[in-house]
């Protein structure tokens, strides 16, 4: 597909995506309310704290941190494994392929318009905690500040593409969305979604550098609360976005090859 | 033109016995059988020609169309389409077909049919003013002005099949893939839908492909027909050829002005359809005179017709000479 066709179909695809999120609002709403659990977190962390901190973190940390992890989870969340899947089982990914997009920005496109729907919707609930919460306060390093939305973009980027990969082993596999919940339950404990990966003994936190799951959430959380010295931040978000690129070109390679393996719907 | 050489596609199929015990059994040990779904497949069909591709289910019908639409990667053979090869998806190739099928469908289910002829037109870069003509036509001859304004989910089937064949000739596509394009329709649509396809054709000189297991769609479309069975064509001619062949016997229906018994009427010849005042009779071609003869003297009859066996009983003869597909 060339760049100039897909170029110029994007601003009516995100028209469409941005549509169909207002449509299926309702879902919109019940998935925000499923992506709550960092404020479980929150409240079973604090539990367990008893009023005292759990390695560096405090109370303020604590609500600080995940506030941060709602925050983050809320713009880079993705569930394209989920719609390919589905999509490729039952044979709609016909129609879509017979279209000159690539179907990969197609997919991206249509899952980056529900963003601004649910952050529209989530983002003036945390930001009454943070006004509320006399325990959390901004970063004061502009650095982190800037590379923040640069990380989240990133963050979505890992989450959708990761999404792509696993969603696209369905025209290998009967049921992929099977290995999107394994992945999705390791997503949870090691990217820093429920547990602050410093908690971690450092080996495992080594382990983790190389890994998507903290470039998918915990980076991200690190940034906004101000725990990164801009040296490590810069570091980090580099190798966060080495590893989009990797990750483009491995789904891109596994879409390509599952393509070829298209037989959903029979003759 | 389409041309298709020697063309081929075999699926790899889990066989799998029902029951609880096989099932546990394929957890462990899988075991798959290869099933040639298209076998040495060759026709060219000429730009503006309007083809039925027709055969029992599981012929290959859409396997075939789905590989000249680029879906599927042929195990064998070649394809050409306009002269590009399919399975590339080039973005030439794709801008000049459509592939419709009767039971999937492109538009998106919660927004109106007008939302996704939008995103049609921004991706096949149909201009804006092009894009109304050919929209305001479509419009016009399906009948759907209020229809694209509803959201899809809200459309009854007829209504989403015609907002489904509008949106995938947005971009004017020179072939045309059409897979049971009228399946559940009720006759007025199908009729709609047939007109439709007829003018499209003719106005844009588009190269149509239809499969339809209603043979109304396939004899008011289509003058030349291929048959595929068993993954291996079976016939390549025109209608009327396919009619005739094979075929010496011819139906004769009467009219009659009042009531007939079915036992006088099977006095008479060979019945094979009556109602309360009319009656079907096959005969051989060569017994035709001497039958009218007869009825003639015996039956009040008010007025007659001679034609060929219907085209769905001509399919049915020719399916049930060879047992159905086995697996290689």
């Amino acid at each position: 597909m060339s760049v100039r066709s897909t170029a110029r179909s994007v601003r009516a695809m995100l028209r469409i995506g941005f549509l169909d999120a207002i449509a299926y609002r309702g879902e919109t709403i019940v998935w925000m309310l499923s992506t709550t659990m960092p404020l479980v977190m929150f409240l079973l962390w604090s539990a367990a704290a008893d009023g005292k901190p759990i390695g560096r973190y405090g109370a303020g940390e604590l609500h600080a941190y995940f506030l941060a992890a709602f925050v983050v989870r809320q713009l880079g969340g993705s569930w394209a494994a989920w719609q390919i899947n589905m999509e490729v089982r039952d044979g709609t990914l016909g129609m879509r392929l017979l279209r000159p997009v690539n179907p990969i920005v197609h997919y991206a496109i249509e899952q980056a318009a529900h963003v601004p729907v649910r952050a529209f919707f989530s983002m003036p609930v945390a930001f009454v905690f943070f006004a509320l919460d006399p325990l959390i306060h901004a970063p004061k390093e502009p650095l982190l500040l800037v590379l923040f939305p640069i990380s989240v973009l990133g963050a979505w980027a890992l989450s959708f593409l990761m999404n792509v990969i696993v969603g696209a082993l369905a025209f290998f596999i009967e049921q992929s969305v099977k290995l999107m919940d394994v992945y999705t339950a390791l997503f949870f404990v090691f990217s820093g979604y429920m547990v602050p990966l410093d908690l971690f003994p450092e080996p495992v936190r080594v382990v983790l550098d190389y890994l998507p799951f903290r470039y998918q959430m915990g980076l991200s959380v690190e940034l906004l609360t101000g725990a990164l010295s801009p040296a490590v931040a810069l570091r980090l978000v580099a190798q966060q976005w080495v590893m989009v690129a990797l990750v483009t070109l491995v789904a891109h390679l596994v879409f390509r090859r599952g393509v070829r393996h298209f037989e959903a719907y029979g003759g | 033109m389409i041309s298709v050489e020697s063309l081929g596609k075999t699926f790899r199929v889990q066989k799998r016995p029902p029951g609880l015990l096989a099932g546990v059994k394929a957890l462990f040990r899988r075991e798959y059988t290869m099933v040639e779904a298209a076998r040495d497949v060759s026709f060219r069909i000429e730009d503006g020609e309007r083809v039925g591709f027709l055969g029992p289910n599981g012929a290959g019908k859409t396997t075939t169309l789905k590989m000249l639409a680029g879906l599927l990667q042929p195990s064998a053979g070649r394809a050409s389409v306009g002269g590009l090869e399919p399975f590339r998806r080039s973005e030439a190739f794709l801008a000049s077909i459509t592939l419709v099928l009767g039971q999937k469908q492109q538009l998106v289910w919660d927004l109106p049919p007008q939302e996704t002829f939008e995103l049609n037109r921004a991706i096949y870069g149909v201009s804006a003013a092009d894009f109304r003509k050919t929209t305001a036509e479509l419009v016009e001859l399906l009948e759907i002005g209020e229809q694209i304004k509803r959201p899809t989910r809200q459309l009854s089937l007829g209504e989403r099949m015609k907002c489904e064949l509008a949106c995938a000739l947005i971009h004017r596509p020179k072939y045309l893939f059409l897979d049971e394009p009228t399946i559940g329709l009720d006759v007025n649509m199908q009729e709609t839908i047939r007109t439709f396809i007829r003018g499209y054709n003719e106005q844009y000189g588009a190269t149509l492909m239809l499969t339809s297991h209603y043979m109304a769609d396939v004899t008011a479309l289509c003058p030349r027909i291929i048959l595929i069975d068993k993954g291996s064509i079976a016939f390549d001619g025109e209608l009327s050829e396919l009619m005739s062949k094979g075929r010496t016997d011819k139906r004769v229906r009467f009219s009659l002005s009042r009531e007939v018994t079915a036992a006088e009427l099977r006095a008479v010849g060979n019945l094979v359809e009556h109602g309360a005042a009319e009656a079907t009779f096959e005969v051989q071609k060569e017994a035709v005179s001497a039958l009218v003869a007869h009825a003639l003297q015996v039956l009040p009859v008010r007025d007659l017709s001679v034609t060929d066996p219907p085209l769905e009983e001509i399919m049915r003869g020719w399916f049930a000479k060879e047992p159905a597909a086995e697996p290689v």
